[in-house]
C-alpha cells in the first residue's frame, strides 16, 4: 500500500499541527489507563484490561509484554498498532544483541522505537500509530531503573511517573501527590494499583488488571495470583 | 608468495594477558613482495581508552577495515554517549568482517581491552570472516604467526606484571620477526594498565 503513495497523508495544517497525530493522541486518551511508576530499585508497569463481554477468555491475551530480558511494554490506545510494535520493538532488541553481544540499554531502544513511530508519520501512505506506549527497563551500565513514554508522534519522554489513557490527567495529579524517589517497588507496585482504581469502574480483580515489573532481574509480568496477593493488601 | 594476499604486503602483530594488563604488539614494516617500501606502518589502533586492535594480512584492508571500524565506533560512542567495552567492540568488529563473508576482506585480526575498573582482561583473535574465539592469554597474526606463538607459548607465564609481560612480549615478537622476510624492520609495544598505557618503540634487526 506504501508504495502506491509517494506523499505522506500527514500533512500540515495552517496553523502549523499535524493533524493526525492530535487524532492519533485523541485515540490514545480514549484507550484504558496504563500507569508506569519508577523506584528507587525497579520500574512497575499497570493496565487496566477490562473484557468487552463475560465470554471472553482473555488469560491469554496479553497487555503488558517483554522486549527483552531488561524492558516491557505496556500501552494506551489501538490494541492491534500496539502488537505491531511489540514485534518490531522485540526484533530491534535482538538485531542489537547480534552487533554488540550485549543487552540494550533502555534509552536505546527508546530511540529505535520512537524512530518507527515517527517513520509513519512521514512516509508515503501510511498513517500514524494509534498507541502512546510505556516503556521500562534496567540499564545494567549505570544500574538503574528507566521509565519512557512513546507517542504516536515518535516523541518521547522519560518519566519518574506517568499515566497515559483514559483519565491520564486525574492519574498524573494522583501521582504527583504520592511520587516519591525513595519509593521502592512493592510500594510503587501499590501506587500504581491505587492510580488505575481511580479511574476504575466495577470491582477490580487479578483478571481485569495486568502489572508488570522490571528489577535488576529483568523484566516480569506478574502471575494473577501475585495480582490477587496485591490487591488483598490493599484491600 | 604472489599468490598469497595475506602475505603479499607482511606484518605481524602479537597480544599477551598479564595480572590486570595487557600487551599489544606489531613490527612496523609494509612491503610489496619482497620490496620494503616504509618502516612505519604500525598496525595498532586504539577505538575506547582501553580498547586496542591490531590488523594484519592486505594493507589496504588494514587501512580500510580499522576506518571502517573506527565510523561504527564513533557513531556507538555518540548515540550512546558512553565508551565501548572489549566485548562489544569485539562483537562489532566480527560482525563487521562477517558482512563480507561471500568477498571477504583480508584481514586477520586482533582485539584487546582492559576494563579500568575490575582490572579483567580481554585478549582475542579473529579471522577474516570474523571467526570469534575464547578470551585467551595469547594471540597472534599475520605472516609470522607461527614463529611468535613458539616463542610466545614459551616466555608466557600467568599474571605477570607489567615489567615482565613488556618482555615476554618483546622478546616474542622480536625474534619470531627474525625468521621472517615479511615481517620486522621495528616494533611498537603498547603495555596497557588500568591507570595508564604505555608505548614503547623498539629496534631490532633492520632488514
Amino acid at each position: 500500500m506504501s508504495e502506491r503513495y509517494g506523499f505522506s497523508l500527514t500533512t500540515f495544517s495552517p496553523s502549523g499541527k499535524l493533524v493526525q497525530i492530535e487524532y492519533a493522541l485523541n485515540a490514545v486518551n480514549a484507550g484504558s489507563p496504563a500507569v508506569g511508576i519508577k523506584a528507587s530499585n525497579g520500574v512497575v508497569l499497570a493496565t487496566e484490561k477490562k473484557s468487552k463481554s463475560l465470554l471472553h477468555d482473555d488469560r491469554t491475551i496479553h497487555k503488558v509484554e517483554s522486549v527483552c530480558k531488561n524492558m516491557g511494554l505496556v500501552y494506551s490506545g489501538m490494541g492491534p498498532d500496539y502488537r505491531l510494535l511489540v514485534q518490531k520493538a522485540r526484533k530491534l532488541a535482538q538485531e542489537y544483541m547480534l552487533v554488540y553481544e550485549e543487552n540494550v540499554p533502555p534509552t536505546q531502544l527508546v530511540k529505535r522505537i520512537a524512530d518507527v513511530m515517527q517513520e509513519y508519520t512521514q512516509s508515503g501512505g501510511v498513517r500514524p500509530f494509534g498507541v502512546s506506549l510505556l516503556i521500562c527497563g534496567y540499564d545494567y551500565d549505570e544500574d538503574r531503573p528507566f521509565l519512557y513514554q512513546c507517542d504516536p508522534s515518535g516523541s518521547y519522554f522519560p518519566w519518574k511517573a506517568t499515566a497515559i489513557g483514559r483519565n491520564f490527567v486525574n492519574g498524573k495529579t494522583f501521582l504527583e501527590k504520592r511520587y516519591s524517589d525513595q519509593l521502592a517497588l512493592e510500594d510503587a507496585v501499590h501506587t500504581a494499583i491505587l492510580t488505575l482504581k481511580e479511574s476504575f469502574e466495577g470491582q477490580m480483580t487479578e483478571d481485569n488488571i495486568e502489572i508488570g515489573i522490571c528489577d535488576k532481574e529483568g523484566f516480569r509480568r506478574l502471575t494473577p495470583a501475585e495480582v490477587k496477593d496485591y490487591l488483598a493488601q490493599i484491600g | 608468495m604472489g599468490d598469497d594476499i595475506l602475505s603479499y604486503n607482511g606484518g605481524v602483530a602479537l597480544a599477551m594477558k598479564g595480572k590486570e594488563c595487557i600487551a599489544i604488539a606489531c613490527d612496523k614494516r609494509y612491503g610489496v613482495q619482497n620490496r620494503t617500501i616504509a618502516t612505519n606502518f604500525t598496525k595498532i589502533f586504539q577505538y575506547s581508552d582501553h580498547c586496542f586492535v591490531a590488523f594484519c594480512g592486505l594493507a589496504t584492508d588494514v587501512q580500510t577495515v580499522s576506518e571502517r571500524l573506527k565510523f561504527r565506533t564513533n557513531l556507538y560512542e555518540l548515540r550512546e554517549q558512553r565508551k565501548l567495552k572489549p566485548n562489544v567492540l569485539y562483537n562489532m568488529l566480527t560482525n563487521l568482517l562477517y558482512e563480507r563473508r561471500f568477498g571477504p576482506y583480508f584481514v586477520f585480526a586482533l582485539v584487546v581491552g582492559l576494563d579500568p575498573k575490575t582490572g579483567e582482561t580481554f585478549v582475542y583473535d579473529s579471522d577474516n570472516i570474523g571467526a570469534i574465539s575464547d578470551n585467551v592469554n595469547l594471540v597472534t597474526v599475520g605472516t609470522a604467526s607461527e614463529y611468535i606463538f613458539g616463542l610466545g607459548e614459551l616466555f608466557f607465564k600467568p599474571n605477570m606484571n607489567a615489567d615482565e609481560l613488556f618482555e615476554a612480549t618483546s622478546q616474542a615478537l622480536l625474534n619470531g620477526v627474525d625468521r621472517d622476510s615479511a615481517s620486522g624492520w621495528g616494533a611498537v609495544v603498547y603495555v596497557i594498565e588500568k591507570d595508564k598505557i604505555t608505548v614503547r618503540e623498539l629496534k631490532g634487526r633492520q632488514d
